[in-house]
């Protein structure tokens, strides 16, 4: 019956059309699935493989306490293997991060540490992979390494005031 | 025989809930106005001319121009133009009147009041902490307060409507519900219970702490339930431009909707699949573990399937009315449409442009790519091919016919309308494709680029492109806001038998040949709280056991 009323609606006879549609559409259902399929593949080999992961639960801490205890007391550098491995305790803070200026030999692994002592700050280093919220109460921590030699703008990229377009630093990668 | 298969009822609306109806327009199009009054002003700011300097007394900085920008835009402009719009699908499709019009009305007067309320603070600088007002970054109370009385609105209009779809199942035993209505009602079922996230947090957590009954917020946690209600947000304002193009863009332009069946289907995925992905907006975060950012990443690709299924029916019914009209070959049809209607090509360009929100979308979706764009300039740049294209440009196209059709009175110069289509939709391709330009450089959202001291010199040309894309758009909007009006305050009235209708499109497979299980609600109601509670439950309970309300507010 149903076909009986799309033929007599479509001067073309498109009942055949309708039902090629179909296939189309299953096609194009199953064309659907394998992008997104794909898609989750490359991501987790991205996570997994090449271990390009985003920041995970690190730990709570006390926004109003930060000058009471190490780390967080005494942010800036650590060197933990020299010439190697670094670590950088950063408190983000309105309207500038602790420490501005960090400044690392070539090829240092650095794992950044980042909590805040107000509000919502963000954290992203230009040219890495490095972008992460920076929230009261929370640790934040990525990692990257630096085989280029230069200056890196580390900015705050999650509103934080009147003075939030201002509040930046760099890391120096020296040769 | 093909008379039974229409879901169009005769009834149309009364003269009062054409003036409901329209009141809800009335609000829409104002914030709208207003709003968008900022938008140049931001996209200016970037290339270098500052007007906020040279215009003290529009704002008091950038960032109170980007809350009203965004407060208008996103929130206001959207929810009043969705409850109207739904308002009048629900008695239009179900050709009965709302069973207690009381009760939608006390829901829309409540929006209004909180939408003064809210808009006192913002105006008055009292409350610039953007759109999404994160804590501990602290606002006026009446700010809250507003937003709260805007969305607990929304529910009771919400309710009104379920009451009168209740009352027409009774009636109407046995009969599919429309498909225009199942669509609009599927809308609100799902902002319903996408907004307790957002209700809970104002409540529970932002009020105590500016009220000084708690010693602070838990800013987290408070991310956590605002982006339960965030990403939904994002479905409430697409599902009803999916509406007008799944079941009345096909009408206008003389075809007919491609199926029934299938586009239930994708709007009870969208019911199930819309709420349980939030921690995608916080791939970034520190508080949330990175397994269940994973698997929110996966659910959010397979919500991006009923919007692959809804591009294919889509144009297929498109295709079908473009080779009614004569449209030969493989893209013959495409020109067979009718462009010189504007709600057409507002919606053909709405549609165009958010192809390409979602396969940004499917990039923001992508977990560890994320790192890559995160609250970057890219971000806007993508919602505004979502919210600004596919969701205000559709909103417009409506209403093109719909305020013809409750005034009586033909729209003001149709082809000027059809120029602002174009040239909105050419301010967008200049200004959306700039910002995802300069994010993927490393340029942050929300923030004045042009006084930003790091942002390099050579990147002045996609700034440029930000600026004047930003102005073109508004000038596209600014046309359509003057056809509009004139429309509607004309002294030219239609005759009798031109009368503008609602256009609602026939279905190719006749509604009744729609399985049954696609118009049943309580199963899919069920397994949408199930999902939700596999997706959120642990970790809601982790971050509301471990709450610490130790954050104290920040004014800006």
């Amino acid at each position: 019956m149903s076909d009986d009323i799309q033929q007599g609606d479509d001067p073309q006879g498109d009942t055949k059309q309708h039902m090629h549609v179909d296939s189309y559409e299953r096609k194009w259902v199953m064309i659907s699935i394998g992008f997104l399929v794909f898609f989750v593949i490359m991501i987790t080999i991205a996570g997994l493989a090449l271990g390009i992961q985003v920041p995970t639960d690190e730990g709570r801490v006390n926004p109003n306490t930060l000058e009471d205890a190490l780390p967080w007391s005494e942010p800036g550098l650590r060197e933990i293997v020299p010439g190697e491995e670094y670590e950088v305790y950063i408190v983000a803070r309105r309207f500038s991060f602790d420490p501005r200026e960090i400044t690392v030999p070539k090829g240092a692994h650095v794992t950044f540490w980042a909590t805040s002592a107000d509000v919502q700050h963000g954290f992203a280093l230009e040219g890495t992979n490095v972008n992460m919220m920076v929230i009261p109460g929370q640790v934040s921590k990525l990692a990257a390494q630096f085989d280029e030699p230069g200056e890196y703008d580390f900015i705050c990229h999650e509103y934080c005031g009147l003075g939030h377009a201002v509040m930046y630093g760099t890391l120096t990668v020296e040769s | 025989m093909i008379e039974d298969r229409t879901t169009q009822s005769s009834r149309e609306l009364n003269k009062s809930e054409k003036w409901f109806v329209g009141w809800h327009m009335i609000f829409a199009i104002a914030a709208l106005f207003i709003g968008i009054q900022y938008g140049p002003m931001q996209a200016l700011q970037h290339a270098g001319l500052d007007l906020y300097v040279k215009m003290p007394f529009l704002a008091a900085s950038y960032y109170q121009g980007l809350t009203l920008h965004g407060v208008l835009n996103a929130l206001i402009w959207t929810t009043f133009f969705i409850t109207g719009f739904s308002t009048l699908v629900v008695i239009k499709g179900l050709g009965r009147s709302l069973k207690y019009p009381w009760l939608n009305k006390i829901g829309f007067w409540m929006m209004v009041v909180g939408l003064l309320t809210a808009a006192v603070p913002i105006l008055a600088d009292k409350a610039t902490v953007l759109y999404t007002f994160y804590p501990p970054m602290q606002a006026s109370a009446w700010f809250y307060i507003g937003l709260v009385l805007v969305v607990v609105g929304s529910w009771i209009e919400g309710y009104g409507m379920y009451f009168t779809f209740y009352a027409w199942r009774k009636e109407n035993i046995g009969t599919r519900s429309p498909f225009i209505v199942f669509a609009a009602l599927i809308n609100m079922v799902m902002w319903q219970i996408a907004t307790l996230g957002i209700a809970a947090e104002i409540l529970a957590i932002i009020l105590p702490s500016v009220f000084g009954w708690t010693a602070g917020t838990d800013p987290q946690l408070s991310r956590t339930l605002f982006w339960y209600t965030g990403h939904p947000l994002v479905y409430f304002w697409v599902l009803p431009a999916y509406l007008s193009w799944y079941a009345m863009l096909p009408k206008q332009v003389g075809g007919k909707m491609f199926s029934d069946s299938l586009a239930r289907l994708s709007f009870w995925l969208f019911l199930i699949l819309s709420v349980p992905l939030g921690f995608h907006h916080q791939f970034a975060d520190p508080g949330v573990p990175a397994a269940w950012k994973f698997i929110h990443a996966l659910l959010t690709f397979s919500v991006a399937f009923p919007s692959m299924m809804t591009l294919f029916t889509v144009v297929a019914s498109l295709e079908y009315g473009g080779r009614k009209r004569g449209g030969k070959g493989l893209f013959g049809w495409i020109r067979a449409l009718p462009w010189s209607d504007p709600s057409v090509v507002w919606q053909l360009l709405a549609g165009l442009l958010f192809v390409f929100g979602g396969i940004g979308g499917i990039v923001n979706a992508s977990y560890n790519v994320n790192l890559a764009l995160h609250n970057t300039a890219w971000i806007p740049g993508h919602f505004h091919l979502t919210v600004s294209s596919a969701a205000t440009m559709t909103y417009v196209a409506i209403l093109f016919w719909l305020v013809p059709y409750l005034t009586g009175k033909p729209l003001w110069k149709p082809k000027l309308a059809v120029i602002a289509g174009w040239t909105y939709f050419g301010g967008m391709l200049l200004f959306s494709n700039a910002m995802h330009v300069v994010g993927l450089l490393g340029a942050p959202r929300r923030t004045p680029l042009g006084i930003a001291p790091y942002i390099p010199g050579e990147w002045a040309g996609h700034l440029w492109r930000v600026g004047v894309g930003g102005t073109i758009m508004w000038i596209g909007l600014m046309m359509f806001i003057v056809i509009i009006l004139v429309t509607a305050v004309q002294r030219k009235r239609l005759p009798a038998d031109e009368l503008v209708e609602v256009p609602i499109a026939e279905s190719l497979q006749d509604p009744q040949d729609t399985p049954a299980w696609l118009d049943r609600w309580r199963p899919w109601l069920i397994a949408s709280v199930v999902i939700i509670l596999l997706s959120y439950g642990p970790q809601l309970y982790e971050q509301i056991t471990q709450v610490q309300l130790t954050s104290p507010g920040f004014t800006p």
